[in-house]
Protein backbone atom coordinates (compact mmCIF):
# COMPACT_ATOMS: atom_id res chain seq x y z
CA UNK A 1 0.00 0.00 0.00
CA UNK A 2 1.02 3.03 -0.73
CA UNK A 3 -0.14 6.90 -1.08
CA UNK A 4 -1.32 6.94 -4.31
CA UNK A 5 -4.10 4.22 -3.40
CA UNK A 6 -4.87 6.63 -0.39
CA UNK A 7 -5.81 9.69 -2.72
CA UNK A 8 -7.53 12.48 -1.03
CA UNK A 9 -11.11 13.22 -1.89
CA UNK A 10 -12.62 16.72 -1.88
CA UNK A 11 -14.51 16.21 1.38
CA UNK A 12 -11.39 14.93 3.27
CA UNK A 13 -9.28 17.98 1.81
CA UNK A 14 -11.99 20.50 3.75
CA UNK A 15 -11.49 18.66 6.59
CA UNK A 16 -7.83 18.82 6.41
CA UNK A 17 -8.13 22.47 6.13
CA UNK A 18 -10.46 22.94 8.97
CA UNK A 19 -8.06 20.79 11.09
CA UNK A 20 -5.28 22.51 9.94
CA UNK A 21 -6.62 25.55 11.12
CA UNK A 22 -8.17 24.40 14.47
CA UNK A 23 -4.26 24.24 15.43
CA UNK A 24 -3.16 26.60 13.74
CA UNK A 25 -4.95 29.69 14.47
CA UNK A 26 -4.66 29.49 18.51
CA UNK A 27 -1.00 29.05 17.75
CA UNK A 28 -0.72 31.97 15.35
CA UNK A 29 -2.72 34.08 18.50
CA UNK A 30 0.44 33.06 20.86
CA UNK A 31 2.74 33.69 18.90
CA UNK A 32 1.34 37.16 18.12
CA UNK A 33 1.02 37.59 21.84
CA UNK A 34 4.44 36.45 22.60
CA UNK A 35 6.17 38.54 19.75
CA UNK A 36 4.35 41.82 21.33
CA UNK A 37 6.12 41.10 24.71
CA UNK A 38 9.33 40.32 22.57
CA UNK A 39 9.08 43.66 21.17
CA UNK A 40 9.37 45.24 24.11
CA UNK A 41 13.10 44.35 24.72
CA UNK A 42 13.40 46.87 21.13
CA UNK A 43 11.81 49.64 22.41
CA UNK B 1 11.43 -11.70 24.45
CA UNK B 2 7.73 -11.24 26.00
CA UNK B 3 5.36 -11.07 23.93
CA UNK B 4 2.96 -8.62 24.48
CA UNK B 5 0.79 -8.81 21.25
CA UNK B 6 -2.64 -9.76 21.27
CA UNK B 7 -3.65 -13.14 19.45
CA UNK B 8 -5.12 -12.64 16.04
CA UNK B 9 -8.60 -14.54 16.71
CA UNK B 10 -8.79 -11.88 20.41
CA UNK B 11 -12.19 -10.25 18.79
CA UNK B 12 -13.28 -7.15 16.63
CA UNK B 13 -11.41 -4.56 17.43
CA UNK B 14 -13.13 -1.95 19.55
CA UNK B 15 -12.78 2.11 18.78
CA UNK B 16 -9.77 2.66 21.09
CA UNK B 17 -8.09 -0.58 19.67
CA UNK B 18 -4.52 -0.17 17.74
CA UNK B 19 -6.71 -2.40 14.95
CA UNK B 20 -9.19 0.38 14.75
CA UNK B 21 -6.53 2.84 13.98
CA UNK B 22 -5.66 1.73 10.74
CA UNK B 23 -5.61 4.03 7.97
CA UNK B 24 -8.31 3.04 5.33
CA UNK B 25 -8.19 4.60 1.61
CA UNK B 26 -8.90 7.96 1.39
CA UNK B 27 -7.10 8.87 4.23
CA UNK B 28 -3.98 11.42 4.00
CA UNK B 29 -1.02 11.72 6.39
CA UNK B 30 -1.37 15.11 6.71
CA UNK B 31 -3.99 14.92 8.90
CA UNK B 32 -1.97 13.51 11.26
CA UNK B 33 0.30 16.38 12.24
CA UNK B 34 -2.54 18.53 13.51
CA UNK B 35 -3.95 15.40 15.55
CA UNK B 36 -0.46 15.53 17.22
CA UNK B 37 -0.56 19.09 17.71
CA UNK B 38 -3.94 19.10 18.83
CA UNK B 39 -2.68 17.65 22.16
CA UNK B 40 0.80 18.79 22.49
CA UNK B 41 -0.34 22.14 22.29
CA UNK B 42 -2.32 21.32 25.15
CA UNK B 43 0.05 19.57 27.20
CA UNK B 44 3.06 22.60 26.12
CA UNK B 45 0.76 24.29 28.94
CA UNK B 46 3.21 22.59 31.33
CA UNK B 47 5.89 25.27 30.62
CA UNK B 48 2.81 28.40 31.61
CA UNK B 49 2.04 26.91 35.51
CA UNK B 50 3.57 29.61 36.53
CA UNK B 51 1.32 31.85 35.88
CA UNK B 52 -1.28 30.00 38.53
CA UNK B 53 1.31 30.53 41.33
CA UNK B 54 0.94 34.21 42.31
CA UNK B 55 -2.99 34.22 42.84
CA UNK B 56 -2.29 30.62 44.51
CA UNK B 57 -0.71 32.14 47.14
CA UNK B 58 -3.56 34.16 47.82
CA UNK B 59 -6.54 31.89 47.65
CA UNK B 60 -7.56 32.59 51.18
CA UNK B 61 -6.42 36.20 51.24
CA UNK B 62 -7.52 37.36 47.84
CA UNK B 63 -6.07 40.49 47.72
CA UNK B 64 -2.82 39.44 49.59
CA UNK B 65 -1.60 36.52 51.06
CA UNK B 66 -2.55 35.08 54.00
CA UNK B 67 -0.79 33.32 57.13
CA UNK B 68 -2.82 30.45 56.19
CA UNK B 69 -2.04 30.53 52.14
CA UNK B 70 0.42 28.17 50.09
CA UNK B 71 3.76 29.58 50.27
CA UNK B 72 5.74 29.90 46.87
CA UNK B 73 8.03 27.12 47.86
CA UNK B 74 4.88 24.69 48.59
CA UNK B 75 3.19 25.58 45.38
CA UNK B 76 6.85 25.17 43.65
CA UNK B 77 6.06 21.01 43.91
CA UNK B 78 3.07 21.38 41.64
CA UNK B 79 5.39 21.71 38.27
CA UNK B 80 8.57 19.58 39.95
CA UNK B 81 5.83 16.50 40.33
CA UNK B 82 4.31 17.04 37.04
CA UNK B 83 8.17 17.30 34.95
CA UNK B 84 8.88 13.84 37.16
CA UNK B 85 5.26 11.75 36.09
CA UNK B 86 6.17 13.02 32.58
CA UNK B 87 9.61 11.60 32.88
CA UNK B 88 8.41 8.51 34.56
CA UNK B 89 4.89 7.56 32.96
CA UNK B 90 7.18 8.17 29.30
CA UNK B 91 9.95 5.31 30.95
CA UNK B 92 7.53 3.18 32.47
CA UNK B 93 4.35 3.31 29.96
CA UNK B 94 6.45 2.71 26.75
CA UNK B 95 5.66 -1.00 25.93
CA UNK B 96 2.22 -0.40 26.90
CA UNK B 97 1.61 2.42 24.45
CA UNK B 98 3.52 0.33 21.70
CA UNK B 99 1.03 -2.07 22.75
CA UNK B 100 -2.68 -0.41 22.40
CA UNK B 101 -1.38 2.16 19.74
CA UNK B 102 -2.20 5.86 19.63
CA UNK B 103 -5.46 5.96 19.88
CA UNK B 104 -6.05 4.14 23.21
CA UNK B 105 -2.90 6.28 24.74
CA UNK B 106 -3.84 9.80 23.58
CA UNK B 107 -7.17 9.41 25.05
CA UNK B 108 -5.58 8.03 28.27
CA UNK B 109 -3.30 11.52 28.71
CA UNK B 110 -6.59 13.58 27.86
CA UNK B 111 -8.23 11.85 30.44
CA UNK B 112 -5.16 12.11 32.77
CA UNK B 113 -4.20 16.15 31.82
CA UNK B 114 -7.97 17.24 31.80
CA UNK B 115 -8.86 15.37 35.31
CA UNK B 116 -5.65 16.57 36.40
CA UNK B 117 -7.30 20.15 36.40
CA UNK B 118 -10.15 19.18 37.97
CA UNK B 119 -8.94 17.56 41.11
CA UNK B 120 -6.59 20.67 41.19
CA UNK B 121 -9.84 22.49 41.05
CA UNK B 122 -11.04 20.44 43.98
CA UNK B 123 -7.93 21.09 45.32
CA UNK B 124 -7.72 24.91 45.15
CA UNK B 125 -11.80 24.64 46.77
CA UNK B 126 -10.98 22.81 49.57
CA UNK B 127 -7.49 24.44 50.13
CA UNK B 128 -5.98 20.76 50.33
CA UNK B 129 -2.46 21.11 48.40
CA UNK B 130 -2.42 17.39 48.17
CA UNK B 131 -4.75 17.51 45.69
CA UNK B 132 -2.55 19.54 43.68
CA UNK B 133 0.02 17.49 43.63
CA UNK B 134 -2.01 14.53 42.91
CA UNK B 135 -4.42 16.13 40.42
CA UNK B 136 -1.71 18.29 38.34
CA UNK B 137 1.34 16.74 39.69
CA UNK B 138 0.73 12.98 39.48
CA UNK B 139 -2.43 12.44 37.22
CA UNK B 140 -1.69 15.34 34.79
CA UNK B 141 2.08 14.54 34.51
CA UNK B 142 1.14 11.12 33.90
CA UNK B 143 -0.77 12.68 31.02
CA UNK B 144 1.94 14.57 29.75
CA UNK B 145 4.09 11.92 29.35
CA UNK B 146 1.79 9.61 27.66
CA UNK B 147 0.73 12.52 24.97
CA UNK B 148 4.34 13.53 24.83
CA UNK B 149 5.44 10.71 23.66
CA UNK B 150 2.48 8.78 21.64
CA UNK B 151 1.87 11.38 18.98
CA UNK B 152 5.31 11.85 18.08
CA UNK B 153 5.92 7.67 17.07
CA UNK B 154 2.87 7.74 14.95
CA UNK B 155 3.99 10.78 13.04
CA UNK B 156 7.42 9.22 12.42
CA UNK B 157 6.00 6.21 11.17
CA UNK B 158 3.60 8.38 8.49
CA UNK B 159 6.83 10.50 7.40
CA UNK B 160 9.98 7.80 7.06
CA UNK B 161 10.83 10.19 3.96
CA UNK B 162 11.09 13.39 6.64
CA UNK B 163 11.12 11.84 10.01
CA UNK B 164 13.08 15.51 11.31
CA UNK B 165 10.19 17.35 10.15
CA UNK B 166 6.97 15.52 11.80
CA UNK B 167 8.38 15.48 15.18
CA UNK B 168 9.25 18.76 14.71
CA UNK B 169 5.56 19.92 14.25
CA UNK B 170 4.73 17.79 17.12
CA UNK B 171 7.32 19.15 19.91
CA UNK B 172 7.15 22.71 17.97
CA UNK B 173 3.38 22.16 19.42
CA UNK B 174 4.75 21.55 23.18
CA UNK B 175 6.75 24.74 23.08
CA UNK B 176 3.92 27.01 21.43
CA UNK B 177 1.32 25.49 23.97
CA UNK B 178 2.27 28.08 26.69
CA UNK B 179 2.30 30.74 24.19
CA UNK B 180 -1.54 30.04 24.22
CA UNK B 181 -2.33 29.19 27.84
CA UNK B 182 -0.37 31.90 29.26
CA UNK B 183 -2.44 34.64 28.49
CA UNK B 184 -5.63 32.28 28.28
CA UNK B 185 -5.09 31.91 32.17
CA UNK B 186 -4.79 35.16 32.98
CA UNK B 187 -7.63 35.95 30.65
CA UNK B 188 -9.96 33.35 32.27
CA UNK B 189 -8.79 34.28 35.70
CA UNK B 190 -9.39 37.72 35.54
CA UNK B 191 -12.80 37.03 34.61
CA UNK B 192 -13.37 34.32 37.47
CA UNK B 193 -11.99 36.78 39.74
CA UNK B 194 -14.03 38.10 42.59
CA UNK B 195 -14.26 39.55 46.28
CA UNK B 196 -14.07 35.82 47.18
CA UNK B 197 -11.89 34.31 44.51
CA UNK B 198 -8.67 34.53 42.79
CA UNK B 199 -10.46 32.23 39.66
CA UNK B 200 -7.69 29.55 40.01
CA UNK B 201 -10.55 26.99 40.84
CA UNK B 202 -12.97 28.20 37.99
CA UNK B 203 -10.31 28.33 35.29
CA UNK B 204 -8.45 24.63 36.35
CA UNK B 205 -12.49 23.54 35.48
CA UNK B 206 -12.45 25.48 32.49
CA UNK B 207 -9.10 24.82 30.91
CA UNK B 208 -9.55 20.93 32.29
CA UNK B 209 -12.83 20.60 29.80
CA UNK B 210 -10.80 22.43 27.18
CA UNK B 211 -7.69 20.52 27.00
CA UNK B 212 -9.57 17.03 27.47
CA UNK B 213 -12.27 18.04 24.47
CA UNK B 214 -8.97 19.20 22.53
CA UNK B 215 -6.69 16.48 23.32
CA UNK B 216 -10.08 13.78 22.66
CA UNK B 217 -10.54 15.56 18.88
CA UNK B 218 -6.27 15.13 18.55
CA UNK B 219 -6.69 11.11 20.23
CA UNK B 220 -9.69 10.53 17.67
CA UNK B 221 -8.01 12.14 14.51
CA UNK B 222 -4.70 9.79 14.79
CA UNK B 223 -4.55 6.87 12.72
CA UNK B 224 -1.84 4.48 11.99
CA UNK B 225 -0.33 3.61 8.71
CA UNK B 226 -1.32 -0.18 7.52
CA UNK B 227 2.30 -2.08 7.94
CA UNK B 228 3.25 -2.59 4.26
CA UNK B 229 2.46 1.46 4.19
CA UNK B 230 5.06 3.73 2.50
CA UNK B 231 5.07 7.65 1.00
CA UNK B 232 3.96 6.91 -3.19
CA UNK B 233 7.45 7.21 -5.04
CA UNK B 234 9.74 6.59 -1.97
CA UNK B 235 12.11 4.12 -1.90
CA UNK B 236 13.85 3.88 1.59
CA UNK B 237 17.64 5.07 0.91
CA UNK B 238 20.37 2.75 1.16
CA UNK B 239 21.53 2.37 4.58
CA UNK B 240 24.90 0.12 4.04
CA UNK B 241 27.15 3.18 4.91
CA UNK B 242 24.69 5.29 7.12
CA UNK B 243 23.20 5.30 10.67
CA UNK B 244 19.80 4.87 9.39
CA UNK B 245 18.21 1.39 9.81
CA UNK B 246 15.36 -0.94 8.31
CA UNK B 247 15.84 -3.31 11.10
CA UNK B 248 14.09 -3.31 14.19
CA UNK B 249 15.13 -3.01 17.67
CA UNK B 250 13.18 -4.07 20.42
CA UNK B 251 11.99 -1.75 23.73
CA UNK B 252 14.34 -3.40 25.98
CA UNK B 253 16.71 -4.30 23.61
CA UNK B 254 17.64 -1.04 22.96
CA UNK B 255 18.95 -0.28 26.42
CA UNK B 256 21.89 -3.31 26.41
CA UNK B 257 23.15 -0.86 23.59
CA UNK B 258 25.77 1.50 24.19
CA UNK B 259 24.02 3.90 21.19
CA UNK B 260 20.66 4.45 23.88
CA UNK B 261 22.86 5.57 26.75
CA UNK B 262 25.19 7.91 24.12
CA UNK B 263 22.33 9.49 22.82
CA UNK B 264 20.90 9.62 26.25
CA UNK B 265 24.13 11.71 27.00
CA UNK B 266 23.50 13.98 24.08
CA UNK B 267 19.82 15.03 24.81
CA UNK B 268 20.89 15.26 29.02
CA UNK B 269 23.81 17.49 27.88
CA UNK B 270 22.06 19.78 24.93
CA UNK B 271 19.01 20.55 27.98
CA UNK B 272 21.35 21.10 30.50
CA UNK B 273 23.51 23.80 28.65
CA UNK B 274 19.58 25.36 27.76
CA UNK B 275 16.76 24.76 30.43
CA UNK B 276 19.27 26.48 33.10
CA UNK B 277 19.36 29.74 30.88
CA UNK B 278 15.72 29.35 30.29
CA UNK B 279 15.36 30.12 34.18
CA UNK B 280 17.01 32.40 34.35
CA UNK B 281 16.56 34.73 31.05
CA UNK B 282 15.15 37.84 32.81
CA UNK B 283 17.48 38.52 35.60
CA UNK B 284 21.01 37.25 33.76
CA UNK B 285 20.00 40.07 31.01
CA UNK B 286 19.15 42.28 33.66
CA UNK B 287 22.25 41.65 35.41
CA UNK B 288 24.42 41.84 32.63
CA UNK B 289 23.43 45.32 31.44
CA UNK B 290 22.77 46.95 34.31
CA UNK B 291 20.59 50.38 33.59
CA UNK B 292 20.13 49.81 30.30
CA UNK B 293 17.89 46.38 30.13
CA UNK B 294 14.47 47.72 32.10
CA UNK B 295 11.90 44.28 33.72
CA UNK B 296 9.56 45.23 30.63
CA UNK B 297 12.35 44.49 28.79
CA UNK B 298 14.25 41.56 29.94
CA UNK B 299 10.32 40.21 29.94
CA UNK B 300 10.52 40.42 26.31
CA UNK B 301 13.65 38.98 26.25
CA UNK B 302 12.32 35.94 27.36
CA UNK B 303 9.73 35.84 24.89
CA UNK B 304 12.07 36.09 22.13
CA UNK B 305 13.48 33.12 23.44
CA UNK B 306 10.31 31.28 23.85
CA UNK B 307 9.94 32.10 20.25
CA UNK B 308 13.31 30.72 18.98
CA UNK B 309 12.53 27.39 21.45
CA UNK B 310 9.75 26.98 19.55
CA UNK B 311 10.58 27.95 16.29
CA UNK B 312 14.24 26.08 16.75
CA UNK B 313 11.79 22.67 17.21
CA UNK B 314 10.78 22.38 13.75
CA UNK B 315 13.54 24.18 11.80
CA UNK B 316 16.43 22.02 13.01
CA UNK B 317 14.45 18.95 13.32
CA UNK B 318 13.54 20.00 9.50
CA UNK B 319 16.68 20.43 8.54
CA UNK B 320 18.38 17.32 10.23
CA UNK B 321 16.26 15.33 7.16
CA UNK B 322 18.86 16.70 5.06
CA UNK B 323 22.20 17.04 6.87
CA UNK B 324 21.92 14.04 8.88
CA UNK B 325 20.62 13.68 12.79
CA UNK B 326 23.87 13.33 14.01
CA UNK B 327 25.10 16.55 11.88
CA UNK B 328 22.86 18.36 13.86
CA UNK B 329 24.07 17.67 16.78
CA UNK B 330 27.27 18.69 15.86
CA UNK B 331 26.29 21.77 14.94
CA UNK B 332 24.49 22.39 18.63
CA UNK B 333 27.18 21.35 20.32
CA UNK B 334 29.86 23.03 18.47
CA UNK B 335 28.18 26.49 17.95
CA UNK B 336 26.70 26.01 20.89
CA UNK B 337 30.35 25.79 22.59
CA UNK B 338 31.54 28.67 20.76
CA UNK B 339 28.39 30.90 21.16
CA UNK B 340 28.33 30.28 25.16
CA UNK B 341 31.97 31.10 25.32
CA UNK B 342 31.48 34.50 23.03
CA UNK B 343 28.54 35.58 25.46
CA UNK B 344 30.66 37.37 28.16
CA UNK B 345 32.69 39.28 26.19
CA UNK B 346 28.90 40.27 24.40
CA UNK B 347 28.13 41.48 27.76
CA UNK B 348 31.51 43.32 28.76
CA UNK B 349 31.85 45.20 25.53
CA UNK B 350 27.88 45.82 25.74
CA UNK B 351 26.85 44.55 22.88
CA UNK B 352 23.09 43.61 23.65
CA UNK B 353 22.32 42.89 19.73
CA UNK B 354 25.20 40.53 19.67
CA UNK B 355 23.95 39.01 23.31
CA UNK B 356 20.65 38.62 22.41
CA UNK B 357 21.10 36.84 18.92
CA UNK B 358 23.77 34.25 20.80
CA UNK B 359 20.73 33.28 22.99
CA UNK B 360 18.15 32.95 20.59
CA UNK B 361 20.79 30.73 18.38
CA UNK B 362 21.48 28.59 21.53
CA UNK B 363 18.05 28.66 22.59
CA UNK B 364 16.56 27.64 19.38
CA UNK B 365 18.91 24.35 19.59
CA UNK B 366 17.55 23.81 22.97
CA UNK B 367 14.39 23.02 21.30
CA UNK B 368 16.22 21.80 18.23
CA UNK B 369 17.44 18.79 20.20
CA UNK B 370 14.36 17.89 21.81
CA UNK B 371 12.59 17.65 18.72
CA UNK B 372 15.69 15.92 16.77
CA UNK B 373 16.07 12.88 18.90
CA UNK B 374 12.71 11.17 18.35
CA UNK B 375 14.00 10.87 14.42
CA UNK B 376 17.78 10.14 15.58
CA UNK B 377 16.57 6.89 17.85
CA UNK B 378 14.56 6.26 14.73
CA UNK B 379 16.77 6.07 12.66
CA UNK B 380 19.15 3.68 15.15
CA UNK B 381 16.78 1.56 16.46
CA UNK B 382 14.00 1.34 13.71
CA UNK B 383 10.12 2.50 13.96
CA UNK B 384 8.55 -0.49 15.60
CA UNK B 385 9.31 0.10 19.21
CA UNK B 386 10.30 4.47 18.94
CA UNK B 387 7.49 5.18 21.03
CA UNK B 388 8.78 2.91 24.24
CA UNK B 389 12.17 4.08 23.51
CA UNK B 390 11.84 7.96 23.35
CA UNK B 391 9.94 7.68 26.15
CA UNK B 392 12.49 6.24 28.17
CA UNK B 393 15.15 8.50 26.92
CA UNK B 394 12.94 10.94 28.36
CA UNK B 395 14.39 10.34 31.75
CA UNK B 396 17.27 12.50 30.43
CA UNK B 397 15.05 15.34 30.23
CA UNK B 398 14.11 14.69 34.02
CA UNK B 399 17.68 14.58 34.91
CA UNK B 400 18.83 17.98 33.24
CA UNK B 401 15.59 19.67 34.23
CA UNK B 402 17.39 19.43 38.04
CA UNK B 403 20.96 19.78 36.80
CA UNK B 404 20.58 22.51 34.41
CA UNK B 405 18.84 24.72 37.08
CA UNK B 406 21.40 23.53 40.05
CA UNK B 407 24.10 24.53 38.07
CA UNK B 408 23.27 28.03 36.63
CA UNK B 409 21.56 28.87 40.26
CA UNK B 410 24.35 27.70 42.76
CA UNK B 411 28.06 28.56 40.79
CA UNK B 412 26.03 32.06 40.26
CA UNK B 413 25.25 31.99 44.39
CA UNK B 414 29.06 30.79 44.88
CA UNK B 415 30.53 33.60 42.50
CA UNK B 416 28.11 36.14 44.26
CA UNK B 417 29.36 34.93 47.41
CA UNK B 418 32.82 34.90 46.59
CA UNK B 419 33.04 38.87 45.90
CA UNK B 420 32.87 38.48 42.19
CA UNK B 421 29.88 41.54 41.07
CA UNK B 422 26.78 40.03 39.72
CA UNK B 423 26.97 40.91 35.92
CA UNK B 424 30.30 39.14 35.88
CA UNK B 425 28.81 35.44 37.72
CA UNK B 426 27.58 34.38 34.70
CA UNK B 427 30.41 34.25 32.87
CA UNK B 428 31.64 31.05 34.92
CA UNK B 429 28.57 29.21 34.42
CA UNK B 430 28.19 29.81 30.70
CA UNK B 431 31.73 28.43 30.42
CA UNK B 432 31.17 25.43 32.32
CA UNK B 433 28.18 25.32 29.93
CA UNK B 434 30.44 25.22 26.39
CA UNK B 435 32.15 22.69 28.46
CA UNK B 436 29.40 20.60 28.75
CA UNK B 437 29.07 20.74 24.74
CA UNK B 438 31.89 19.72 24.16
CA UNK B 439 31.73 16.44 26.09
CA UNK B 440 28.48 15.95 24.27
CA UNK B 441 30.23 16.77 20.90
CA UNK B 442 32.66 14.18 21.92
CA UNK B 443 29.45 11.71 22.86
CA UNK B 444 27.45 12.17 19.43
CA UNK B 445 31.05 11.43 17.70
CA UNK B 446 31.20 8.29 19.30
CA UNK B 447 27.46 7.06 18.16
CA UNK B 448 28.00 4.36 15.54
CA UNK B 449 25.44 1.52 14.17
CA UNK B 450 24.00 -0.49 16.34
CA UNK B 451 24.96 -3.78 16.22
CA UNK B 452 23.28 -6.26 14.03
CA UNK B 453 22.65 -8.49 17.00
CA UNK B 454 20.46 -6.89 18.93
CA UNK B 455 17.89 -6.30 15.64
CA UNK B 456 14.76 -8.49 15.70
CA UNK B 457 13.90 -11.13 13.61
CA UNK B 458 11.11 -11.12 10.97
CA UNK B 459 9.35 -14.05 13.33
CA UNK B 460 9.51 -11.40 16.68
CA UNK B 461 8.43 -8.15 14.72
CA UNK B 462 5.24 -10.59 13.80
CA UNK B 463 5.09 -11.40 17.08
CA UNK B 464 5.36 -7.90 18.57
CA UNK B 465 3.08 -6.73 15.94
Amino acid sequence: MNETSTAVTPSSRIGLIVFWAYVLIPLAWGVINTLRQALKLFV
Amino acid sequence: MTSMSEPAHAGPPTFFSKQATVARPGFTRWMVPPAALAVHLCIGQAYAFSVFNGPLTKVIGITQSAPEDWSLTTLGWIFSLAIVFLGLSAAFAGKWLEHVGPRRTMFTAACCFGGGFLVSALGVWLHQIVLLYLGYGVIGGIGLGLGYVSPVSTLIRWFPDRRGMATGMAIMGFGGGAMIAAPLSVALMNHFKSATSVGVAETFIVLGIAYFISMSIGALAIRVPPADWKPAGWTPPDTSHKLITRNHVHIDEALKTPQFYLIWLVLFLNVTAGIGILGQASVMIQESFKNTVTPAAAAGFVGLLSLFNMGGRFVWASASDWVGRKNTYFIFFALGAVLYYLVPSFATTGNIALFVLAYCVILSMYGGGFSTVPAYLADMFGTAFVGGIHGRLLTAWAAAGVAGPVLVNYIRAYEVAHGVAKADAYTMTVHIMAALLVVGFICNLLVSRVNEKHHMSELQLANEQ
